[in-house]
């Protein structure tokens, strides 16, 4: 069986996130970048139904992503994941989920595949299309947020569950099937040193968008991000002292009516 | 709210032209060490427990064995790799960095470089699988930093070694998994009227050999230490290490390697203790503002952050000399010397950031206050240390 896993290179979730002057993006000093935590469930439930079915069964990563990004599918490879595509070309740094989408779908077709596991969302942009557009593009079922994953007996059908308000959704699919993947689905493994090393062995298959056929991005233009705003910062907080609630409430609608003016 | 764990090491950013293995592995380790061992290391340090449950744990992520050829079982790492799974380990817990240091430094490298094939292939795949943990009988009560001291005797008759003698302070001897010794004996006279010293394999287990767990310690109270007892114990001649007589040279050797990995805890540890301090004086406030907004409190968070770049720059450094083959017995000296006492100044500026709150047992800083005094002790004092480096600068050369 073919597995392919999708991996996003994202700043790590502790990381407090700066917008930059100019509004067009983050601010990256020593910002630490690994692989999106939702893309390592999807990672180890490739690597528990590949050890599930043995045989030629083979896992692989596709990445699209800046030139640093081999650093996080390096441990993936040292998970145990089994080779690599890793997609970089600059034009593709402010790609869309359409782009993005539109891209793997090409990598995907030219790999082959009976099953994607992908996290539900990046924890970046937390856009969570590329999985449903990718869907579209290969013409194959696509299940959101699923927290059990199991392969029927035949082999040819997944049984699934998918956590929602007050319980459990149990859903069955056909496969070649796109599957986003939720925490709880499983526990992923450790990146461990003979892991490491092997990892060093593992081919990563570079491309960029003219190995891919593509002349520019496709879907370029689709959607644009016009800036990047930062929060804004909330008001300060007064305290009202006084040694009778009469007086407290009374200063309290005073200031409520004649400085804030909302009554 | 201040800055995250996260936020504060992205910014002390490290480097250091490490590979990408590297790369990987310090973060694997790093994760490893927060989630499975940061939040067990405060109880049993308690509760001064052993927990073959995470040495299980850190045996599946290959951390015994890591400079060890695959083909024993190893992970086939540098030993700037090794160094810095240990550096990450302490940065959360002193005991577990020291079982793992412990293990491979001591328990494993001697058997590996000194033992004959035969004996490689007996222990090694066991040992680097994390099954059985070896010890290195060293230190005696009356022979620590005067090491040739030792009394503990082995004479060989009918083809068996019989050891006499008694060992103190082992590292890894005395847990349920612990199997087997690496015991320093003197053997004879050699032809110069000094001690000939030879190491020979001792399993645990073997009558006469008894282990007992030593009680009541200060630091890596969640480690193993043994005192061990050897009465009439008798084991193969088969199982001496090496050639008989060269113990005293493969002892000098092993601490050699051993001290990359204690400064490597050295390291890591005074990491750790400056993060706490550092997001501790970013979030609490006194008159009016955070701590670490006023200079007093400034100045000793520079002053840590520029002590722990220059100890990891030697250590480094020191890993790399051994990785490519050249002479590093000065430079291991030096690191372990350095970012020992280091971490000492570390732990004690960041326990006085801390104030009373450092004083409890609450606020992890006071382990590594702890933890931190072994590293100036254990495998050469600084004061050896101190010998060793003065001999290699020619200080005692005419």
């Amino acid at each position: 069986m073919k597995i392919i896993v999708l991996l996003k290179r994202v700043p790590d979730t502790e990381t407090k996130i700066l917008i930059n002057q100019e509004g067009t993006g983050i601010k990256e000093d020593g910002i630490k970048y690994v692989i999106n935590p939702y893309d390592e469930y999807a990672i180890e439930e490739g690597l528990k139904l590949k050890e599930k079915l043995g045989g030629d069964s083979k896992v692989t990563v596709v990445c699209m992503g800046v030139e640093e990004a081999t650093e996080n599918i390096r441990t993936a490879l040292a998970m145990g994941v089994d080779d690599a595509v890793h997609i970089v070309d600059p034009a593709l740094e402010k790609a869309g989920p359409f782009s993005a989408a539109a891209v793997l779908a090409k990598v995907i077709g030219e790999e082959g595949f009976d099953i994607i596991f992908c996290g539900k969302q990046a924890v970046d942009d937390d856009m969570a299309q590329v999985q449903s557009i990718l869907g579209e593009f290969l013409d194959i079922p696509q299940v959101n947020i699923v927290s059990v994953f199991e392969l029927a007996e035949d082999g040819k059908k997944a049984l699934l569950s998918r956590r929602i308000e007050g319980g459990d959704e149990r859903m069955e699919t056909s496969l070649p099937v796109i599957i986003s993947c939720d925490k709880g689905l499983n526990e992923p493994r450790y990146a461990s040193l003979p892991g490491i090393m092997k990892a060093k062995k593992k081919e990563i298959r570079r491309k960029n968008l003219a190995d891919l056929g593509f002349d520019e991005v496709p879907g370029k233009g689709r959607s644009r991000i016009l800036k990047w705003l930062p929060l804004s910062k909330g008001g300060e907080c007064r305290m009202i002292v006084a040694e009778e609630k009469a007086d407290a409430v009374r200063e309290l609608v005073q200031l409520l009516r004649e400085e804030s003016k909302v009554i | 709210m201040g800055e995250t764990l996260a936020e504060l090491t992205g910014r002390f950013k490290i480097d250091y032209g490490l590979s990408e293995e590297q790369k990987v592995l310090r973060y694997s380790i790093r994760d490893f060490a927060e989630n499975e061992i940061g939040p067990r290391a405060e109880e049993l340090d308690e509760k001064e427990e052993f927990s073959l449950d995470l040495v299980k744990k850190m045996a599946e992520m290959g951390l015994f064995g890591i400079v060890i050829p695959e083909k024993y079982g190893g992970s086939e790492m540098d030993y700037l790799s090794y160094c810095i799974a240990v550096e990450e380990i302490a940065r959360i817990d002193g005991s577990h960095a020291a079982t793992v240091a412990a293990g491979n430094s001591l328990g494993i490298g001697p058997i590996y470089y000194y033992g004959n094939e035969k004996q490689r292939e007996e222990w090694m795949p066991r040992l680097c699988r994390g099954e059985i943990l070896a010890s290195f009988g060293l230190t005696e009560a009356d022979a620590g930093s005067d090491a040739g001291a030792s009394k503990t005797s082995a004479r060989l008759e009918d083809g068996q070694w019989i050891i006499d003698g008694s060992k103190i302070f082992i590292t890894n001897s005395s847990s349920s998994i612990s199997g087997i010794c690496t015991v320093q004996a003197v053997t004879g006279q050699r032809s110069d009227g000094r001690k000939e010293i030879s190491c020979i394999l001792v399993p645990n287990g073997t009558p006469g050999f008894e282990a007992k767990k030593m009680t009541g310690k200060m630091m890596w109270r969640a480690s193993d230490t043994g005192e061990l007892y050897f009465d009439n114990c008798r084991v193969p001649e088969e199982n001496l290490l090496g050639k008989r007589g060269e113990g005293f040279k493969q002892m000098l050797q092993t601490l050699d390697n051993g001290r990359l990995a204690i400064a490597a805890m050295g390291l890591g540890g005074a990491q750790g203790a400056f993060e706490l301090a550092l997001r501790y004086a970013k979030e609490r406030e006194q008159f009016g503002r955070p701590i670490a907004r006023f200079q007093a409190i400034s100045f000793k968070l520079a002053d840590m952050a520029t002590q722990i770049e220059a100890a990891r720059n030697l250590l480094y450094k020191a890993c790399k000399l051994k990785d490519s083959g050249l002479p590093f017995t000065k430079e291991a000296a030096m690191s372990k010397l350095y970012c020992s006492e280091v971490m000492g100044r570390v732990v004690d500026q960041a326990v006085q950031v801390f104030g009373g709150y450092g004083l409890m047992k609450e606020y992890k800083v006071e382990r590594f206050y702890r933890d931190y005094k072994l590293l100036t002790i254990g495998e050469g004092t600084s004061e050896v240390q101190r010998i060793v480096i003065s001999r290699l600068i020619g200080c005692y050369e005419s």
